[in-house]
């Protein structure tokens, strides 16, 4: 499949302001609660879900074709790169390496089960999936 | 680094992950499953790992140098949760509660094992260099 070079840059410019509003909203975040847990990346991921739930309960989930501007620019882009993965294992990992177990484990479980919660209130609030 | 380098770099890199995420995401079109996105996760927490692991044990190092582009900008922006959690809505949605399922449990303790896998080989590179 090719490459639609107006989709990329969409994905690219998303991708972009929203790596740089989760570094500002984690930082503050982080000097709000403090930095002995992943504050931050929690408040970012779980915002992130609300969102993308909002959206999709707005515009309907994409389908198997290739994604519209729109889409591409606040899901694939904004949100995709606002919420992060990475951050959250490596932040897991080194409580787990402090001897943190029970913190570790609360961030997996709060990071899934909170974050699968905003998802869906996204989706409700913004009428259901059609 | 100064404030607006910092997230200059971050931009940067992240705009270079999320562009790199949906190529693959194209390239591996197709199945129901959500392959794309379980290989992104996982290979940017080794990643996220190896690279916090060497910045920790050489500051200054390159690595710890571009560590905001290549850790919160382009491991950031490449891997997702958002779209995880929208694509396991998708599959619930599709009414393949199995799949999905499937899919959470496959995910997390991949990208944990990969961001320790990650970490490991990051803290032999640092002390090997």
């Amino acid at each position: 499949m090719d490459v639609e070079p107006m989709i990329l840059l969409m994905v690219a410019a998303g991708g972009a302001l929203g790596s740089m509003s989760r570094l500002a909203v984690g930082n503050g975040v982080s000097a709000w609660l403090g930095a002995g847990f992943p504050w931050g990346t929690l408040a970012v991921n779980l915002s992130g879900a609300l969102l993308m739930g909002l959206l999709a309960g707005a515009v309907g989930l994409p389908g198997p074709e290739a994604p519209r501007p729109g889409w591409a620019l606040l899901a694939v882009g904004l949100l995709g790169g606002y919420t992060t993965v990475s951050s959250f294992s490596l932040q897991t990992l080194l409580l787990w390496r402090q001897g943190r177990t029970g913190a570790a484990l609360a961030n997996v479980l709060v990071t899934l089960l909170a974050g699968f919660a905003a998802l869906g209130l996204g989706v409700w609030l913004a009428g259901g999936l059609t | 680094m100064k404030a607006w380098q910092h997230y200059a770099a971050v931009g940067l890199g992240s705009a270079l992950g999320a562009s790199l995420r949906y190529a693959i995401a194209l390239a591996m079109l197709g199945p129901v499953f959500p392959w794309p996105t379980l290989l992104v996760n996982a290979v940017g927490s080794w990643l996220m790992g190896a690279v916090a692991a060497v910045a920790t044990q050489r500051l200054h190092s390159r690595v710890a140098r571009w560590q905001p582009f290549l850790a919160s900008g382009f491991c950031g922006g490449f891997t997702t949760f958002s779209l995880f959690g929208l694509e396991t809505l998708q599959l619930l949605n599709e009414a393949r509660p199995w799949l999905a399922l499937g899919y959470m449990m496959i995910s997390v303790p991949l990208w944990l094992a990969a961001a320790w896998h990650g970490y490991r080989v990051g803290q032999r590179l640092a002390i090997e260099t």
